[in-house]
């Protein structure tokens, strides 16, 4: 009996020990040597994994870090937009360089086709995808360039950070936009763009991307850009640009006048947090004239506000 | 009696309505403003040769194809060009159109023959039957809507041994092949013997659903005249006119998936397209009208029409007496394959066959449920695809996969939808992948 344990511990020993000498040559082999700051700068990434900074994943993104800092010294067109620059201070001085502060960004909707503005005209009935209705047909409202409302952009958002709203027909972003760009892909008519979030939170931005002649665009939605041009020659920065019918304002030009957002006569130019107007004194005559629709308006929003407060 | 043949794989019968089968075709009224789209056709959109101010007569050329897959556009009236611009489509899309301002009393383009007057002796040869064919803009008016003199041009290598006519009007409702069948029977066969001529085959099957009785014995009759032409009564079921499908039917051959008729020695016209042929070989009038069904189960008239292109949808309705009250969908074509249009502005083109109203409660689609695997729309694809599947892949947009399971030999017939028990709208995601598919397709070129 003993004999038969002995051989069994033997041969167990054995194959044990001719094992171990092949895995470790093997190991020798094909040893993967992997720099140690990847998983240093791994652990101080999101952990997101939404592709938002161009690769697939934080752990490929620490990769790209590691790799561009070993062979070009600088992180240069490398940025974790989820992160923003905390994350990106944090990670180049794990491989000891230095990063230039990037503005953080913020998906906006270039749209506000809402269901008031620009009326159904037709009922879609479809699959509920941007995506097929964009290939099918034109829109509700009529507007070839408009919101579908089907909500594909809110389906791509891994940051609960827009949402439809079933009043408007429109999606909206909250605070909890990281500019990831996952709705600006999705999107099919690319009414979704990234811009600086400005100085407290502050924007401008012609939130419509309808490149049709003013009254055909008009005749399809009350807030279209007709493509007037009026922001365009009013703007002191020269950061407005007229194209097929379309303004456009550059965010890093735009110095935050609002004075665009006066001149336009389809309201079409939003500001965003921006304190409430004060009541223009009447100097410049002319553009209040062109105005007086819209201060009218005004007026009527600061009465109605006072007497829900009273 | 010759025995029915069809298609094996798939296919579906759906109720067939044909309640405008009876009424004749009649001329429409002339419109006062016309907007012809330049891209009728499939591939590149027509080049304008006019401009604004412009007067054009009857017939005469307005836009010319310029690349290989392209076709010539003719002024459908006389008057004078009102604008270039783009104008809605039926999908409420803006695409180039021409704008003309009608006057009434027609004058046509010279050397166009408008007279009733059938010509029966083909004097053209080969290379003039093309050439006239490109000349006088004629695409398939199936509606698919291909140049046919490409189609004409046999690549070298191939043989074409039949040439196969497609008198199937397999889609429900529709009648207007069926009247042109019943009516132009004459100039039909003659543009057939004109299309053998092209081809250099000698013979032709006209394939005609057993639904049609009355025009496949009018053909047998009239078709004792004509040499080579053979006329097939088929099976009901949908999708027969479907190139693939009438090839596998009346000749018993199969198209390799990816590939041309030709690939098998078939050239597949439509009977429409061959009463255009006619005309314009023996009468050198370009395609400029065409019949149309304007049908529906409210409609107060059911009936077709011969209307120019460019005329507007409501034109055609108004003729029709009216839109139903209760109307919930007017679809540009049948009910399988075709797609409701968003205003009644938008006018007819060389692809329109019929125009669909539908009541409010046939419009409606059910709610969309869960696949409960039951494989009615894979038994049902007459290409032999899963689309099921397809329509998940392009839902996830798994667009190489999809191209590997072959989702570009999908036809759009519309079957799998038809008989899914869940309602799910698997045409739509085909659609909608084909196109991602083909867009991934054209980059790589």
């Amino acid at each position: 009996m003993n004999e038969v344990l002995m051989y069994a511990l033997m041969t167990l020993v054995l194959l044990g020990t001719v094992s171990a000498v092949i895995l470790y040559f093997v190991a020798q082999k094909f040893k993967v040597v992997e720099d140690p700051k990847i998983d240093l700068v791994d652990e101080v990434l999101p952990k997101a994994n939404c592709g938002g900074c161009g690769f697939p994943g934080c752990r490929s993104f620490a990769e790209v870090l590691v790799k561009s800092a070993n062979e070009k010294h600088s992180l240069e067109g490398l940025n974790c937009p989820v992160g923003g620059n905390n994350v990106m201070k944090e990670a180049a001085a794990i491989l000891g360089l230095e990063v230039e502060e990037q503005e953080p960004l913020i998906a906006v909707i270039r749209c506000n086709g809402s269901k008031a503005n620009s009326p159904a005209k037709v009922n879609y009935d479809g699959p509920s995808t941007c995506a097929f209705a964009h290939n099918l047909y034109a829109g509700e409202g009529g507007c070839q360039f408009g919101c579908l409302g089907l909500g594909d952009c809110v389906a791509s958002c891994d940051f609960d950070a827009i949402h439809m709203n079933p009043e408007t027909g429109l999606p909206e972003v909250n605070d909890k936009c990281v500019a990831c760009g996952a709705c600006v892909k999705a999107c099919p008519r690319g009414i979704i763009e990234l811009r600086p979030k400005g100085k407290k939170d502050r924007r401008i931005f012609v939130s419509c991307i309808n490149q049709d002649k003013g009254g055909i665009a008009k005749k399809n939605c009350e807030v279209a850009c007709i493509g007037c041009s009026k922001c365009f020659k009013v703007c002191p920065f020269e950061a407005i640009t007229m194209n097929n019918n379309l303004a456009y304002i550059d965010p890093i030009k735009c110095k935050l006048c609002r004075k665009c957002v006066e001149v336009c006569p389809t309201n079409s130019i939003h500001e965003i947090n921006f304190p409430v107007r004060k009541k223009k004194p009447e100097t410049e005559e002319e553009i209040v004239e062109t105005n007086k629709t819209m201060a009218v308006t005004h007026d009527t929003k600061q009465d109605s506000n006072i007497e829900s407060q009273s | 009696m010759i025995a029915l043949k069809t298609f094996k794989k798939g296919g579906v019968h759906p109720e067939e309505n044909k309640i405008s089968a009876n009424s004749p075709i009649q001329k429409l009224a002339f419109p006062k403003q016309v907007v012809v789209p330049l891209g009728q056709n499939l591939g590149t959109p027509s080049k304008p040769l006019v401009k604004r101010g412009d007067e054009v007569k009857t017939g005469q050329l307005i836009a010319k194809g310029e690349s290989f897959i392209s076709a010539n556009l003719h002024s459908p009236f006389t008057g004078k060009v009102l604008k270039i611009d783009d104008a809605i489509d039926s999908s409420g899309y803006r695409r180039p159109a021409i704008f003309i301002d009608v006057e009434e009393d027609e004058k046509w383009e010279e050397g166009i023959d408008t007279s009733e007057t059938i010509i029966r002796d083909i004097k053209a040869d080969k290379q003039t039957i093309i050439d006239k064919i490109k000349e006088c803009g004629i695409v398939g008016l199936g509606g698919a809507t291909f140049p046919t003199h490409v189609k004409l041009m046999i690549p070298d290598g191939r043989k074409a041994e039949y040439l196969i006519i497609n008198g199937v009007e397999c889609e429900p409702y529709l009648t207007s092949d069926h009247r042109l069948m019943l009516e132009k029977g004459e100039q039909l066969l003659i543009g057939i013997k004109i299309l053998m001529k092209a081809l250099a085959v000698e013979r032709a099957i006209i394939g005609i659903e057993n639904n049609k009785t009355d025009a496949i014995n009018h053909l047998t009759e009239l078709a004792k005249q004509y040499a080579g032409i053979d006329i097939q009564p088929l099976k009901v079921k949908y999708p027969q006119g479907g190139e693939k499908q009438l090839i596998k039917a009346t000749v018993n051959r199969e198209v390799p998936s990816g590939k041309l008729p030709i690939e098998v020695g078939c050239v597949v016209c439509n009977v429409g397209t061959a009463v255009a042929v006619y005309e314009a070989v023996q009468k050198n009038k370009p395609l400029i009208e065409r019949v149309v069904t304007v049908t529906g189960k409210a409609v107060k008239k059911p009936s077709n029409f011969l209307v120019r292109i460019g005329t507007p949808v409501q034109m055609l309705i108004d003729a029709a007496e009216g839109l139903p009250e209760n109307t919930g969908k007017i679809i540009n074509g049948g009910p399988m394959m075709g797609k409701a249009i968003t205003s009644l502005e938008v006018p007819v083109v060389k692809g329109s066959s019929g125009i669909l109203l539908m009541k409010n409660e046939e419009s409606k689609r059910g709610v969309p449920q869960t696949c409960i695997r039951c494989s009615k729309c894979t038994l049902a694809c007459p290409m032999g695809l899963e689309p099921f599947l397809l329509a998940k892949l392009a839902k996830l947009s798994l667009h190489e996969r999809a191209e590997k399971e072959k989702i570009m030999d999908c036809i759009e017939c519309g079957s799998c939808q038809f008989t899914c028990p869940s309602n799910l709208p698997l045409l739509d995601f085909l659609r909608l992948g084909k196109n991602k598919v083909g867009q991934l397709i054209r980059s790589r070129k």
